[in-house]
């Protein structure tokens, strides 16, 4: 089981539900499970956000595993100027 | 072979990586040979002109081209017929995700103009003389409608309406009547009723920023040519050729693949070249007048036409105690991101009180529409503004208990293992690195003189990775070349070659790097983000690797030992040990000489999704001279420090460092559009929008600081955004430092500090207040 936590505007995307338990063995899944849970949520997923594991921040990346007691944040997709 | 870049930190000292070799790019640079956008010329080239609107706000009736199109030298003239009405919800993935619906609306009107300066037709004729006599013959039927360009004033329930369909987001229930307010978000951390009840002061400020534009030096270029076939050529100054090839393709209707895009060299982007204006366009044209057409934009043109950033409205509170612990920070920003959604807001809020650690926060954003052109990404999109507010509020707290601002900020320093407000804990960081650098720099110590204030703000910026690839070949001679295909803004090809040297073992000279077309490599994310040195940088470590193991693989063949047995050192192929045999090493060159014998030609290459990008902190000490009887402020000393990770090319670092500061030093002070009450812009060129010039700023004094990104092998860190996130605080702290008084609106230019001074002496009867 993993705890993913909503980060930065995501919350308010999400109707103010921050925290999800799902279980998931990489971020395709992750994303995957999250959608489900949260139906309001999927069109932020899937125009594209960036997953924080443990602090350590990817954008794309479908395969990268998600260790169970790791700390996940779904953030923004990131970008700059 | 994927490159782990969780591998330990390089410890070897490094040869070619933080020396300060001489740019490749620097003798076309100076002798005048480097092509850049409207450079490129084509046999049978006509000329594009663009149309645009006079009006702020219009609805567009009609458009009669007929008279221009029969006027003799006219090839072609294009509208918005020209170009599909897309739908809301495709979405262009690059900078700023736009919405590939808003970015034909913008390429080209439709049914109104959104803002003085919307283009809403095009001619490509065989002179400038004609395109623009022709341009004069389109019949454009305006209706002319109420217009706002103010944030606030586009936000009130009774402002004119710029888009019917647009209903904030963010919001439950969703608004039944639509409004300019794009979208709501908030970013919440603890509970700040609780935070602001431990503080012992607590203040609060409202401050307002103007719309600063990039002020890259080249316009906007680009040169057009579609074949009868169906396949296309572009060649333009873009941060992004293959963000413009992917777009363009869709606004034309045609497979990606038929469109070949060359990046020119280019005279600065900041972010404003990230998306397309003139490029679709030109294409446009060129198919339609079956000839090459070449399209630049007028200094005028890019300051009606192409982005700024947003000009802002906001409010910032912030508490601490007696003995310096800050305990909460809320704020609410508005901020205008022009004719489409899309401001930078997010970020803006995101990175608000990214430098503190703050158990307390509270963000609520606003991304509002107004009748300007459409905001783009200018270095760290959206968290100069955030951050004005933010470290002018902290500035306060630090005079308000007594503290010396530096102090006050190392106290509340985020650190490794700090909660964001946006989310995740930091990693390994820099910023307690550069205020304790601060804290001991000789200029923190230096006296002032009279009328002379001293002021430091810190800032933050995310950075990112993003989808690189390159190729690395080695010639017959050992020497190598590497494409890459990330437009050179900051350096690229000087620290690439660096790394590619790094690696193979070999001389900086050796390696010459190119910017290869969108047919020659695969796709790659833009020159943006900070991303460039990062990212690339992975790729071409990669590349060089798979090389060393070809090479390794063919000394093992010619020794007749196991690849195992053969290590790369120094340049070249060596036996692993005495055990593996005595031979002579094997350098990229004797290699390179009978590469036709030992398998063909030596490559190596890498397609990455590069992740791993470390955050990066900087901090900013300014020292300011204001003149009481004018208002005008100058900057008198400026230092940088700011954590770069590993420096690969310290003098393009600290190019960053001093190019982000004086652009940050421009918004403070002096930039800013300027709109009449008929909604127009009053000054769209250099004379009245001010930019810093060499003359209006000392020496920007540099110091790097390096604490390794543990996602990359050298630990390197992206440099580019973060110089711009401090400045707008740093001076405006100083002025209050000087004056006693505390700008809240941006930019500080003379009469309004007159203003300020005259209305603080007013009320008081001494110097000292806020205005």
């Amino acid at each position: 089981m993993v705890r993913v936590m909503l980060g930065g505007s995501l919350k308010t995307a999400a109707g103010g539900t921050s925290e999800f338990d799902l279980e998931a063995g990489d971020i395709r899944e992750l994303l995957t499970r999250l959608g489900e849970l949260c139906p309001e949520l999927k069109p932020r997923l899937d125009k594209g956000v960036a997953v924080s594991i443990d602090g350590r921040i990817y954008r794309n990346a479908w395969f990268e595993p998600v260790p169970p007691e790791s700390e996940v944040f779904i953030l923004p997709r990131m970008s700059g100027g | 072979m994927p490159l782990d870049t969780k591998m330990p930190l390089a410890d070897a000292p490094f040869q070619q990586v933080g020396a300060r070799p001489v740019r490749p790019d620097g003798v076309d640079k100076v002798t005048g040979r480097a092509k850049f956008g409207a450079d490129q010329k084509l046999p049978g080239m006509l000329i594009g002109r663009v149309l645009r609107s006079p009006h702020p706000h219009a609805r567009i009736r009609a458009i009669d081209t007929a008279k221009a199109g029969a006027l003799e030298g006219v090839k072609a003239v294009v509208t918005c017929a020209d170009f599909p009405d897309i739908g809301s919800g495709e979405v262009m993935a690059a900078e700023g995700d736009e919405s590939l619906r808003d970015i034909v609306a913008n390429v080209m009107a439709r049914d109104k103009a959104l803002y003085e300066g919307h283009a809403v037709a095009a001619v490509a004729a065989t002179s400038a003389t004609v395109a623009r006599k022709a341009l004069s013959l389109i019949e454009v039927d305006y209706e002319p409608l109420p217009h706002v360009t103010d944030v606030e004033a586009a936000m009130r329930p009774d402002a004119p309406l710029l888009h019917e369909d647009m209903f904030t987001s963010g919001i439950e229930p969703k608004p039944e009547k639509p409004s300019n307010i794009a979208r709501r978000m908030e970013i919440t951390l603890g509970d700040v009723a609780e935070g602001f009840a431990e503080a012992d002061f607590v203040i609060e400020r409202d401050f307002k920023t103007e719309a600063a534009h990039q002020g890259y030096i080249e316009p906007q270029a680009c040169l057009a040519s579609f074949a009868e076939d169906g396949q296309a050529e572009l060649w333009c100054c873009t941060q992004g050729h293959y963000f413009v090839r992917n777009a363009c393709a869709r606004l034309l209707g045609i497979d990606v693949s038929k469109l070949r895009v060359t990046a020119s060299e280019i005279g600065g982007g900041f972010g404003g070249k990230t998306t397309v204006f003139i490029e679709p366009v030109a294409l446009a044209l060129s198919r339609k007048a079956g000839r090459p057409v070449r399209l630049v934009m007028s200094r005028d043109e890019v300051f009606r036409a192409t982005g700024p950033t947003s000009s802002t409205s906001m409010w910032v509170k912030a508490g601490v105690t007696k003995d310096g612990r800050m305990t909460a920070g809320e704020a609410v920003l508005k901020y205008q991101g022009g004719a489409f959604a899309g401001s930078p807001v997010e970020w803006g809020a995101m990175s608000a009180f990214a430098c503190y650690d703050l158990a307390h926060v509270k963000v609520i954003g606003y991304d509002v529409v107004a009748n300007r052109p459409k905001a783009a990404a200018y270095r760290a999109p959206g968290s100069p503004m955030s951050a004005y507010a933010v470290e002018s509020v902290v500035d306060e707290l630090a005079t308000a208990i007594g503290m010396d601002p530096v102090e006050l900020r190392l106290k509340n320093a985020a650190r490794e293992g700090t909660q964001a407000a946006y989310g995740p804990k930091f990693g390994p960081n820099g910023l307690v690195a550069t205020l304790e650098a601060a804290r001991d720099h000789d200029h923190t110590k230096a006296p002032l003189g009279p009328g002379q204030g001293r002021g430091v703000a810190s800032g933050f910026w995310f950075n990112f990775g993003g989808e690189t690839c390159v190729s690395m070949n080695v010639a017959g001679d050992g020497t190598v070349t590497l494409s890459i295909g990330t437009p050179d803004i900051g350096g690229t090809r000087a620290a690439q070659c660096q790394i590619a040297a790094e690696e193979l073992g070999i001389g900086y000279d050796q390696v010459r790097s190119i910017v290869a077309d969108t047919s020659s490599l695969g796709y790659n994310d833009m020159t943006g983000g900070s991303r460039v040195a990062f990212a690339v940088g992975l790729a071409t470590i990669q590349a060089a690797r798979a090389v060393i193991e070809d090479l390794c693989a063919r000394a093992a063949k010619i020794w007749g030992i196991s690849p195992d047995a053969v290590v790369w050192e120094g340049g070249a192929a060596r036996p692993a040990g005495p055990n593996a045999g005595d031979f002579d090493p094997l350098s990229l060159a004797d290699l390179a000489k009978v590469a036709a014998n030992t398998g063909g030609p030596i490559a190596g290459h890498s397609e990455i999704n590069a992740e791993g990008a470390g955050i990066s902190f900087g901090t900013h000490i300014a020292d300011v001279e204001v003149d009481k009887e004018t208002g005008r402020v100058s900057v008198t000393r400026y230092t940088v420090i700011q954590d770069a990770g590993k420096a690969i090319h310290p003098g393009y670092v600290e190019g960053q460092y001093q190019g982000g500061a004086v652009q940050g030093i421009g918004w403070a002070l002096n930039e800013e559009y300027i709109y009449g009450e008929d909604g127009r812009l009053q000054n769209p060129g250099f004379l009245d929008y001010r930019i810093p010039v060499a003359s209006d700023v000392p020496m920007i004094d540099t110091v790097i600081v390096e604490v390794p990104n543990p996602g990359h092998p050298y630990g390197v860190r992206g440099v580019g955004e973060t110089p711009i996130v401090p400045p707008l605080a740093a001076v405006a702290n100083a002025v209050k430092d000087a004056t006693g008084v505390r700008m809240t609106t941006l930019p500080m230019s003379p009469p309004r500090v007159l203003e300020a001074l005259d209305a603080a002496l007013g009320e008081t009867g001494a110097e000292g207040g806020e205005a």
